[in-house]
């Protein structure tokens, strides 16, 4: 995947999903007891797949730069947990309407899959205040990976807790995956792939877009020259505070360390 | 080990010379239970509400002494003292983690039968709801332990605590209450799903103490 382009990626992303698409709304038959509502598990359940797997994919990163200290992981598992949660948003706003639409409640407690995406994403939405409301980068990077290991770790125990919290478990097309009939597994599969390739190209686009930041900051410094107090690098900036106020906002510690090395890492080009 | 007995005493003592968190953790338990008295408006409770009731103000009660656990080391230098001193780092994540337990025992030791008191028929559930209470009182001290670290090194650090322990301790919360919501039916303790729950908590404990003596290390790096 590092080899192949952003733009390839792109185009690939929008082939199978819009492949996958047409699979479920043309080639899929209808649900028998759930009809036309029953197609939302198209996207409903690849998001929610992409998002699990997004959430373990930024623990690995998270271990990664505990382990090397490159801040490049650090980047990679902040954008895995931002578009993961992003993904999560979907997660529960389609299955609240399949929901609707199966059962006439836009909630229910008693579907453990549903609950338990609303538990994870509420821990990960605390992901954001956490890094903001630490000011050393080193410290709230190193912090973040701890937090990101632990929570990735405790995904699987709240799945497993929520489905046995529940004993009634409403009946659900994907309750027993293996029973879907070929031509849905199929859709099934494109969707998934696509849904994948989504995720995958939304990470790419937001690195490159997060390397581009910091070569920007890091030639406005050089373009300051010496004497003027360098400004720190937006590796990872707070959402709201733009490249500029950044760098206006320069402290002592950043002075005296000149350029944070976490700007000279991101030579990643976009594409 | 003997640097875990020094800070474990460290912490004992102090607790017990300032009584800083402990009366106000019981205080705190006992006045909720007052307020959900009034707040159902029930006078007696059994099986999954008493449960609930039990185990989510023992839970806001725990988070008061987490809130409260790093706050000499942030403010006199027990970090880098830690940092200093040629010893294993997660022994202060032990350590701490241990007092934690303590202070959540004492809290039950006198909460539990206040508990009773106010709202139970009979307190033959009791005992094995001691046992349930101290497995969720090792997972409780272990992310307890490990969250405290992460919010008292940030600005926000009270508000930061309970907000990412929250829904942490959701699978912990959900077995616990699940194994004492029959041991507290009004016709006496039952023991259905009993064993699958001890395993949730054992298994949650088992992962949390794991992942906090392995990553606490990272989080005392300066």
């Amino acid at each position: 995947m590092g080899s192949i382009s952003l733009r390839t990626i792109a185009i690939a992303t929008v082939a199978v999903l819009a492949a996958g698409f047409g699979l479920a709304f043309f080639y899929a038959p209808e649900d028998a007891d759930q009809g036309f509502i029953q197609k939302i598990f198209y996207l409903h359940v690849p998001l929610a797949i992409c998002a699990l797997l997004g959430f373990i994919v930024a623990a690995i990163h998270a271990i990664r730069h505990l382990r090397t200290g490159d801040p490049i992981h650090d980047a990679r598992s902040y954008v895995s947990i931002h578009l993961s949660v992003i993904f999560g948003v979907g997660v529960l706003l389609t299955g609240a309407i399949w929901a609707r639409g199966s059962w006439g409640v836009w909630w229910e407690w008693r579907e453990p899959t549903l609950v338990s995406f609303l538990i994870v994403f509420l821990l990960y939405a605390t992901y954001y205040p956490l890094r903001y409301a630490i000011e050393d980068r080193d410290r709230q990077a190193r912090y973040a990976s701890v937090f990101a290991i632990t929570a990735g770790a405790f995904v699987p125990l709240n799945f497993l807790a929520v489905r046995l919290a529940e004993p009634l478990i409403h009946p659900r097309t994907f309750s027993s995956a293996g029973g879907l009939p070929a031509e849905m597994m199929l859709a099934f599969l494109v969707c998934l792939v696509g849904m994948g390739l989504l995720w995958v190209t939304l990470v790419r686009f937001e690195l490159g877009a997060k390397a581009a930041s910091a070569d920007l900051g890091r030639i406005r410094r050089a373009l300051q020259g010496d004497g003027a107090p360098p400004a720190p690098a937006p590796s990872v900036a707070p959402v709201g505070v733009s490249a500029t106020s950044a760098m206006s906002a320069g402290s002592a510690e950043r002075s005296r360390e000149g350029a944070p090395p976490g700007a000279t890492r991101f030579r990643k080009k976009a594409s | 080990m003997s640097a875990y007995r020094t800070l474990l005493a460290k912490d004992l003592r102090i607790e017990l010379r300032t009584l800083r968190s402990l009366p106000a953790m019981v205080l705190f338990a006992v006045t909720t239970f007052v307020i959900f008295r009034f707040g159902l408006d029930r006078t007696e409770l059994e099986g999954d509400l008493g449960a609930g009731v039990l185990v989510a103000t023992l839970l806001f009660a725990a988070i008061l002494a987490i809130n409260r656990l790093f706050v000499a080391e942030r403010d006199e230098g027990g970090f880098e003292l830690i940092r200093l001193a040629p010893v294993d780092r997660n022994i202060l994540f032990a350590s701490k983690a241990t007092a934690l337990v303590i202070y959540l025992v004492a809290l039950e030791l006198v909460a539990v039968p206040i508990f009773a008191l106010f709202f139970l028929d009979t307190a033959e559930g009791l005992p094995p709801l001691a046992a349930v209470l101290l497995l969720a009182d090792i997972g409780l001290a272990a992310t307890g332990t490990l969250i405290s670290t992460i919010a008292t090194m940030s600005s926000a650090r009270d508000l930061l605590a309970p907000l990412i322990l929250l829904p942490l301790l959701v699978p912990l919360v959900i077995a616990t209450s699940g194994a004492a919501q029959h041991l507290l039916d009004a016709g006496g303790p039952d023991f259905d799903r009993f064993g699958t729950w001890i395993a949730v908590l054992g298994l949650y404990d088992s992962v949390f103490v794991l992942v906090g003596y392995a990553t606490f290390d990272y989080l005392l790096e300066d």
